[in-house]
């Protein structure tokens, strides 16, 4: 363990970090909302925490290791959850307590999108604002973007890369930096941004909401600035293409590299994974769209395409828009609704969840097996896109789904222990755990009427989900301490 | 500079890490071995790409297209050759670097060509170290000798002995010992720590001295250091393998040579080239054998068998055994370290020789050549000073005027056939040779920058 260096680290991205408070300040002095006050303050106080950690050990040169980087990423993650409630702590409007600033700011880092605030329309811009960017720089993982700027890291880039990144196989590098790499996506990612918001303010929303959920769209993120999320502006085209933007977000960043470097939209149906998460979708789409016609919750075929396939990708992509709401939609839906978010996206998106590409590769493990039971002595590998999958990736999968649902069943009991209907219970977890936002139960559209002790848990699933586990489990484990 | 290496053994890791480490050179490592390359990749800046190093498909995977520098590297002669072909085919990479060990194939330079086999250079790691080894016999005492400009100016590393005329002087004397010549003390190290060389210093007995000189002048100054070694007479070569047999080659007109080899097959084949050479099929570590041929008489042991283990046991029981001098082919750096200077007097590490002779050619234009001394540490580097017509950071400068970066010394200037120690009102013109030392090897880069012409800048 080199803590120093991890200290060195940890202060130089808390400076990096303070930064992002100055935007808000420029959108409170353009609006005239007159709220850039918590900001500076914030500003300040998060600047001199980093200032205090990295001038001790600024002189500190030496490369991280491997679990330097798990330690680095975990802490500067829970470093994150404090240092963003700053200003939602400080303000009065809204004037949370020191459970909802946290729980708050670790749903906007997380990409999940669960809030505790009601009456959204009513805050300052600079605070709407500062939701919809911290949710942005969570989507891409703002430890990517450090790597990305700070040269410092050097080698041991790679290791923290790796500690944030979602994914079973992460080993494959788009360039041979990793700056360069890290640079790649968040260039990637900025620019679908950007494209995003130009749709939505062509559409008809407002410069400012345009911004605002394009942040919270392309990181899959959920935050909205409206209580009544899209359904306050009730427009086929902007769900629309809220629907294509989540659903680029859940895909993988690193293949939408590939198609933009070769130009060929048609790397994206070669890609294994892209083609499960497009079939699935379609599917559900499909499904959900009859089911609910069928039973009459919509009076046309076409709004109930509308409203199925907004509410399938959001959920899906762990996003967590809603228009009509699922939670009263009839027979399984509403819990099927839930389970799909365990699915989520693709490996190295901005959703949660336990990405497509573990589902596929146990899924064909499973059929390897029933094989075996026919032919015992058959050699059968598992193979994505032709290639055989290494046994060792394949183990890994196994272990992070006994992992997530030791971790899923705990925090659930937890749950049920303070006082939370088994609904309620599941659901926040599994919209915790997967990054999402929107529950059942109690905690269909806000977290506010949950008890605090709750809210801890939430916040801490939405932590251990985003870290994908294990990256904050092996803090726990006695082996990773060991020298 | 997109640089692809196929091949992630040995030489291959080190180029990989070596030329990973300037900031400016994105490397793509290309191996069959998974495990291997997940290694790798923990512990450097690097991509890697598995798969067959000649295939097309995996060469394009590891950015073929666009790559300004491949460098075969894997065991096969013929997977380097054909590697470099198809990237030539394909891609039109402007250089290809291959390694090519089998004797046979170095022996028809006109099969390397962009007509034929598209290599521009043909490394043969065998020979390299047979030359750097000879080099070592010839001079005796030397650690490491190097050559720049053509052989005109050496770079000598050796350690001080107790005897040697300058052992417990300040530098500055060494002008009265040795009048009229010229000869730069480059870097001294004590106890493996980096000491900066000035008229004060004194040098101590085990101190690492590196020295710059020209050709003729170097033997003067070798006595400075260590008492005067009679030439070597007696070698002893353990492994009849490639290296060890060329070496019995290039010695055996000069000293009187024995080879050993475990392999009987190995020693006929020797035996049926070799004229002078005496060769004996047995084990090099066998005390008997080594005393049956009058180890405690030789001057020079010299352990180059493919296991390095045994290089090292050997050599040291050969010590233990009376010989004078040891020398073992070890691999890995760190055992290279720990042997070095204790139970063994020099440790050859194939891999630093290779590298530098790579480096020397991935390091485009102005810098001609690098070496890396003790092992990597510390670089020696030649430049070529170029007119561009625009305010060139060097040319025309007094060397105390050049911003040079910290540990980095100017030791000598070639201009023409003559050959300039460096003072620090020496003015560098246009066209000067220029060789440097660098006590850390972080700064190549800089130095590189340096004599970059203006264009490129």
């Amino acid at each position: 363990m080199n803590l120093p260096m991890v200290q060195r680290i940890l202060g130089l991205m808390l400076l990096m970090f303070s930064l992002t408070m100055l935007p808000p300040i420029g959108v409170a002095l353009a609006f005239g909302d007159g709220h850039w006050q918590p900001f500076l303050d914030s500003f300040l106080i998060v600047a001199a925490i980093g200032l205090l950690l990295w001038l001790p050990v600024r002189k500190v040169r030496r490369d991280l290791r491997l679990r330097d980087g798990f330690l680095v990423v975990a802490v500067f993650w829970i470093c994150l959850g404090l240092a963003g409630a700053t200003p939602l702590l400080i303000t009065d409007r809204p004037d949370l307590d020191f459970t909802d600033a946290i729980f708050e700011a670790v749903s906007g880092f997380t990409t999940t999108g669960a809030t505790v605030i009601v009456g959204l329309d009513d805050l300052p811009k600079s605070i709407l604002y500062y939701r919809q960017q911290i949710q942005w720089l969570g989507g891409m993982g703002i430890i990517v973007l450090a790597v990305a700027l700070l040269p410092v890291l050097g080698i041991g880039g790679m290791s923290l890369y790796k500690a944030e990144t979602p994914g079973p196989m992460k080993d494959q590098k788009l360039t041979p930096r990793i700056t360069q790499t890290a640079k790649a996506l968040w260039t990637i990612y900025a620019l679908m941004t950007a494209a995003c918001a130009l749709g939505y303010y062509l559409a008809g929303m407002s410069g400012f909401d345009a911004v605002g959920h394009a942040f919270s769209t392309m990181s899959t993120g959920g935050f909205s600035t409206h209580d009544a999320s899209f359904a306050y502006f009730d427009s086929p085209a902007i769900e629309v293409i809220a629907t294509v933007f989540m659903f680029i977000g859940g895909a993988s960043f690193a293949l939408h590299f590939l198609v933009i470097r070769q130009r060929d939209l048609y790397a994206y149906w070669r890609d294994t994974e892209f083609r499960a998460y497009f079939r699935l979708v379609a599917i559900v789409i499909a499904g959900a769209s009859v089911y609910l016609w069928q039973q009459g919750e919509f009076d046309t075929f076409g709004s109930a395409l509308r409203h199925a396939s907004f509410q399938v990708v959001s959920m899906q992509t762990s996003t967590g828009f809603l228009t009509t709401g699922f939670a009263d939609w009839p027979g399984a839906l509403p819990a099927f609704m839930m389970l799909l978010t365990l699915v989520c996206g693709c490996a190295g998106s901005t959703a949660g969840g336990m990405k497509v590409i573990r589902w596929l590769i146990v899924f064909r493990q499973g059929v390897v097996e029933l094989k075996r039971l026919v032919h015992p002595s058959a050699e059968i590998p598992v193979k994505l896109a032709g290639r055989v999958v290494p046994q060792r990736v394949i183990s890994g999968i196994a272990g992070f789904f006994a992992m997530y649902f030791v971790v899923f069943a705990v925090l659930m009991f937890l749950l049920m222990m303070f006082g939370l209907d088994q609904v309620t219970a599941w659901s926040a977890i599994a919209t915790s755990l997967n990054n999402v936002g929107p529950g059942l139960g109690d905690v269909i559209i806000t977290f506010r009427d949950v008890p605090d002790s709750a809210k801890w848990v939430c916040a801490i699933a939405m932590l251990v989900g985003r870290l994908e586990i294990f990256t904050l489990v092996l803090l726990l484990t006695p082996a990773f301490w060991r020298r | 500079m997109k640089i692809i290496i196929l091949g992630a053994g040995q030489v291959g890791s080190t180029a990989a890490q070596q030329l990973s480490r300037e900031q400016t050179n994105d490397v793509t490592v290309v191996d069959t071995r998974d495990e291997i390359l997940r290694d790798l990749q923990d512990r450097l800046d690097i991509r890697t790409v598995s798969g067959n190093a000649a295939h097309p498909a995996v060469l394009e995977a590891a950015g073929g297209n666009g790559a300004d520098l491949i460098v075969a590297l894997t065991n096969s002669d013929e997977v380097n050759m054909i590697a470099c072909q198809i990237a030539w085919t394909l891609f039109r990479t402007p250089t290809k670097i291959a390694r090519i060990r089998s004797g046979d194939y170095n022996q028809r330079p006109e099969l390397f060509g962009d007509t034929a086999i598209p290599v521009d250079l043909a490394i043969s790691p065998e020979q390299l170290v047979t030359d750097y080894v000879e080099r070592l016999i010839r001079y005796p005492g030397a650690l490491q000798v190097l050559d720049f400009a053509d052989g005109r100016v050496r770079l000598v590393g050796m350690r001080a002995l107790k005897g040697g005329k300058l052992v417990g002087h300040q530098l500055r004397e060494l002008r009265a010992h040795i009048p009229n010549r010229d000869v730069r003390v480059a870097a001294i190290y004590r106890d493996g720590q980096n000491v900066k060389p000035d008229g004060d210093t004194v040098i101590a007995e085990h101190d690492e001295v590196f020295f710059i000189a020209a050709r003729d002048d170097m033997r003067t100054m070798m006595k400075e250091l260590i008492t005067e070694e009679a030439p070597v007479r007696r070698v002893v070569i353990a492994g009849a393998g490639n290296i060890g047999y060329r070496l019995a080659r290039a010695l055996e007109d000069r000293a009187q040579v024995k080879l050993i080899d475990r392999s009987a097959e190995r020693t006929r084949r020797a035996a049926e080239t070799l004229r002078n050479t005496l060769v004996l099929t047995g084990d090099a570590a066998d005390e008997e054998l080594l005393l049956e041929e009058n180890i405690d008489d030789t001057d020079v042991f010299v352990a180059l068998t493919n296991a390095e283990e045994i290089n090292i046991l050997s050599a040291m029981l050969a010590k233990r055994l009376g010989a004078r001098r040891v020398m073992a082919l070890i691999n890995r750096p760190s055992y290279a370290e720990l042997m070095e200077g204790g139970k063994i007097d020099i440790a050859i590490s194939p891999q630093t020789i290779t590298i530098g002779a790579l480096l020397s050619h991935v390091r485009r234009g102005d810098v001609v050549r690098v070496h890396s001394l003790r092992r990597g540490a510390a670089e020696a580097m030649e430049a070529i000073v170029h007119a561009d017509g625009r305010n060139s950071p060097v040319a025309g400068k007094r060397i105390d005027q050049i911003g040079l970066p910290e540990g980095t010394t100017i030791g000598a200037i070639v201009r023409g056939e003559e050959a300039i120690m460096a003072h620090h009102d020496t003015v560098i013109e246009v066209d000067d040779h220029v060789i440097l030392f660098l006590t850390d090897r972080r700064h190549v880069e800089d130095v590189g920058r340096l004599f970059q012409a203006g264009t490129r800048a």
